[in-house]
């Protein structure tokens, strides 16, 4: 993966299947303490401890077509080629987050990429499911709820192309105005 | 300053159209394959151009959507086209410049752009 976002994008397609009905990403920069994090959490089936133990990994995987799953493990590495970490908790039935942490200025890091796009796509191919994406920048923050953008369409699916592209341009607009005016 | 309450500019647009769009039973479906497989070679692009084009274009009988893997990893990232009443299309190894010309050869025209198949590249 060139960059977290695209992780990220791959992430939230575990909790789909996982039947979540709301998602939450937060992404949060902190360049005092020189940390980056992003936390994907869900609302979906979860795992039991044993799942949970070999989740990451790479030849574990829930599907049936081939042995191996590489998501996760493609994460962790690179959350770790930046003096980083992934953890990932779930509790059967309810609940699974994954949090990864990684050293903002390490020259390994990769960049955060194109998160507008992640989260537009995201949105609007799961018109059933809600997400909550939350952008912290040293204190700024962005948020968005599609809860509240679907009282807003009143009825209009968010699955629509116009849709789609204002909730990336929306996103992208409230991502520069907490990075003092830069795009990320 | 964008603001949540231009969504209700796109509603009542939608809305004002909403016997043409419809969920039509002959409407086209471009899916696209999103699994790590997918994403790691580029799909994301190439959905968003997917979508970017046909918002352009102001298609109302196109619905793009997303799938997992498609079971060819290494022809990644793959889309396909369901037309109704056609057989499928399986475009592979494709780039978000590829999209333009089958939104408007495909999509518009009905003629299949044979050269980005899997038939031609695999």
């Amino acid at each position: 993966m060139k960059d977290l976002s695209l992780h990220i994008l791959d992430i939230i397609q575990n909790s789909i299947k996982a039947e979540s009905t709301l998602i939450e990403v937060e992404i949060s920069e902190d360049t005092k303490e020189d940390l980056l994090t992003i936390t994907i959490k869900d609302n979906g089936r979860g795992m039991d401890e044993e799942l949970l133990k070999k989740v990451l990994d790479p030849f574990v995987t829930t599907r049936t077509t081939r042995k191996v799953g590489l998501g996760l493990s493609l994460f962790k590495a690179s959350c770790e080629q930046a003096e980083g970490s992934l953890t990932v908790d779930s509790v059967l039935g309810k609940a699974t987050i994954v949090y990864a942490k990684l050293k903002h200025s390490h020259i390994d890091r990769k960049p955060i990429g194109d998160i507008a796009s992640t989260m537009a796509l995201a949105i609007s191919s799961n018109e059933n499911i809600d997400f909550i994406y939350k952008h912290k920048v040293d204190g700024n923050e962005f948020l968005l709820d599609t809860r509240e953008i679907k009282k807003e369409l009143d009825g209009v699916s968010v699955a629509l192309p116009e849709v789609t592209c204002w909730i990336k341009d929306y996103i992208e607009e409230g991502i520069k105005n907490i990075n003092g005016g830069n795009d990320l | 300053m964008k603001s949540i309450s231009e969504l209700q500019k796109i509603r009542e647009k939608v809305l004002s159209e909403v016997n043409l769009r419809q969920d039509r039973q002959d409407g086209i479906r471009i899916v696209v394959g999103m699994a790590t497989c997918g994403i790691a070679a580029g799909a994301r692009p190439v959905m968003q151009e997917f979508i970017s084009e046909i918002s352009k274009r102001n298609l109302l009988n196109v619905k793009v959507i997303q799938t997992g893997c498609i079971g060819m990893c290494r022809l990644e990232p793959i889309v396909e086209v369901y037309v109704p009443g056609q057989e499928k299309v399986t475009y592979v190894k494709m780039t978000p410049d590829k999209v333009a010309r089958i939104v408007s050869e495909h999509i518009v025209n009905g003629k299949v752009v044979d050269e980005y198949t899997v038939g031609a590249q695999s």
